[in-house]
């Protein structure tokens, strides 16, 4: 597999009044073209600076992200992020939403059935005319899903993006991301501090350390989908992973 | 019914007023101040001469001259600014001496520049409304949330698309309430810049009403027209804020 994403050496450090504070402390690692990469990491740890700053967003103190072997400064829709908040934008319906991406030649006709189309893929089916203040969590998160999928980008990059559902809905929206990746095939870079969410969705996991973060260990998930989550290897690796990050115990049930 | 039931104190509370307004002035038989029913009988008087409707008409017409011409400029003015850092530092410096001058001040002014004719009340009206809409428009644009700005950016969309779909809608509730402000002081100034300077319009009704004979009949009709029609152009106002486009700030 060609190499889609390649990190390498990345730094990054806010001032403060205390001085310099160390909040990415180089960090390189590769992905490959369909991959989905989960990246663990304690609260707090620059999670989400080291994926704006992969996505393009904020500039690295040293290093660099090349995509597909171009060095990228910017970012763009190859490679839409999704957010733990979202940035589905209230004052357009969901349609119009969707559409937003779609800044190709397409005419309006062609705009609306793609949007139609995703929107259909994410369980939408029926409230294209509403309103995102008229939507549940859930269904925003599936406009927030689609609308990024419209415009086929050929990396995803999911930033903590179901920790703001229950848990019920979380993993419900799991097995429809997996059910999409399974039809249309993105590399994926996901952010999060599921342990159990990373290994039930990626094929490598990356454990961060805490602040200045690097990456401090990598599992690899060798499990075919779909993943049966109290299956006992998924118990081992979580139990591992958690391990790395300092907070599995002894009377750990599992 | 439960509406009702909901404006009932507030209907009271006037009538209550207008019970003790006409018992005050009928037991200390006041020769100038008048009931109720006379403001009433006043009023029908203005009605059956046709001068309520020309006064009512001529504050709206300036009123709405005004308004129109402070939004035109408000509007795009508070967009620029809240979008560009370089803008906001040089203008707002300037806008914020220019604001706490009261209308009334700039009526000498206003006469020097314009005359007695219905530029100067214009003018006033202008100058009262569009501060207070520029700042809202400003206010608007710079409290868009990141999150759908940094959306925009990666979508890669055009410039025109990341106004006209993200930054104006983002804005139009500020706009909306900017205007609604704007609105009730253009109505609050009409009526003090027309009793120096025209021979017409609701402010004028007042002054006149005093001078020529002491009709203070009409001037309390004048003065209830005035805070009536306010309420209605404010009910407007807030019309706006039903409107489809903006529903999404006031939902939860």
């Amino acid at each position: 597999m060609p190499i889609k994403i390649d990190v390498a050496g990345l730094r990054k450090g806010f001032a403060t009044d205390q001085g310099m504070l160390g909040v990415v402390d180089d960090v390189s690692l590769q992905v490959e073209d369909g991959e989905f990469i989960a990246i663990v990491g304690p609260s707090g740890c620059g999670k989400s600076t080291l994926m704006r700053m992969i996505a393009g967003f904020i500039p690295p103190d040293s290093g660099r992200v090349a995509i597909d072997g171009a060095v990228r400064t910017q970012p763009g829709p190859q490679g839409i992020l999704i957010s733990q908040h979202g940035s589905v934008f209230p004052w357009l319906t969901v349609q119009e939403n969707l559409m937003f991406g779609l800044n190709g030649g397409q005419s309006t006709s062609e705009k609306v059935a793609i949007a139609n189309h995703y929107a259909d893929i994410v369980g939408l089916k029926g409230f294209e005319g509403s309103y995102p203040h008229e939507l549940s969590g859930g269904m925003l998160k599936r406009v927030e899903i689609a609308r990024a999928l419209a415009v086929k980008p050929a990396i995803l990059y999911m930033d903590e993006p179901f920790s703001a559902l229950d848990a019920l809905m979380s993993l419900r929206m799991r097995n429809e991301l997996l059910k999409i990746l399974g039809r249309e095939r993105h590399t994926v870079l996901l952010i999060t501090h599921d342990v159990e969410e990373a290994i039930h969705l990626a094929d490598r996991v990356m454990v961060l350390s805490p602040r200045p973060t690097r990456i401090q260990a990598t599992f690899e998930v060798r499990m075919p989908h779909p993943r049966r989550l109290t299956s006992p290897e998924v118990q081992q690796l979580r139990v591992a992973i958690l391990k790395e990050l300092g907070v599995a115990s002894d009377d750990d049930p599992s | 019914m439960s509406r009702l039931r909901q404006s009932m104190p507030g209907i009271a509370i006037i009538v209550l007023l207008i019970a003790a307004w006409w018992l005050t002035v009928t037991t200390t038989r006041s020769v100038i101040f008048p009931t109720p029913w006379q403001v009433v009988t006043g009023t029908i008087e203005l009605i059956r001469d046709g001068t309520l409707w020309q006064h009512i008409g001529a504050s709206l017409g300036r009123v709405g001259v005004g308004f129109a011409l402070a939004v035109a400029v408000a509007v795009p003015l508070g967009l620029w600014m809240g979008w560009m850092r370089g803008a906001y530092d040089t203008l707002n410096p300037l806008f914020q001496i220019l604001r706490p001058i009261s209308p009334i001040a700039w009526i000498p002014i206003a006469i020097l520049w314009f005359g007695v004719g219905n530029a100067s009340p214009i003018y006033l009206i202008f100058i009262s409304s569009v501060f207070p809409m520029i700042v809202q428009t400003v206010a608007g644009v710079h409290t868009i949330e990141n999150r759908y700005l940094r959306a925009a950016e990666n979508f890669g969309v055009s410039r025109y698309k990341l106004f006209t779909q993200v930054v104006i809608p983002a804005v139009l509730p500020q706009i909306i309430v900017g205007m609604r402000i704007g609105l009730g002081v253009a109505w609050l100034v009409v009526v003090a810049a027309e009793m120096i300077a025209l021979r017409s319009g609701l402010g004028y009704l007042i002054i006149d009403s005093r001078n020529a004979g002491n009709r203070y009949d009409l001037v309390i009709a004048g003065m209830i027209i005035i805070g009536l029609i306010g309420l209605l152009l404010d009910g407007l106002m807030r019309g706006l804020e039903g409107l489809k486009i903006v529903r999404w700030r006031y939902a939860h």
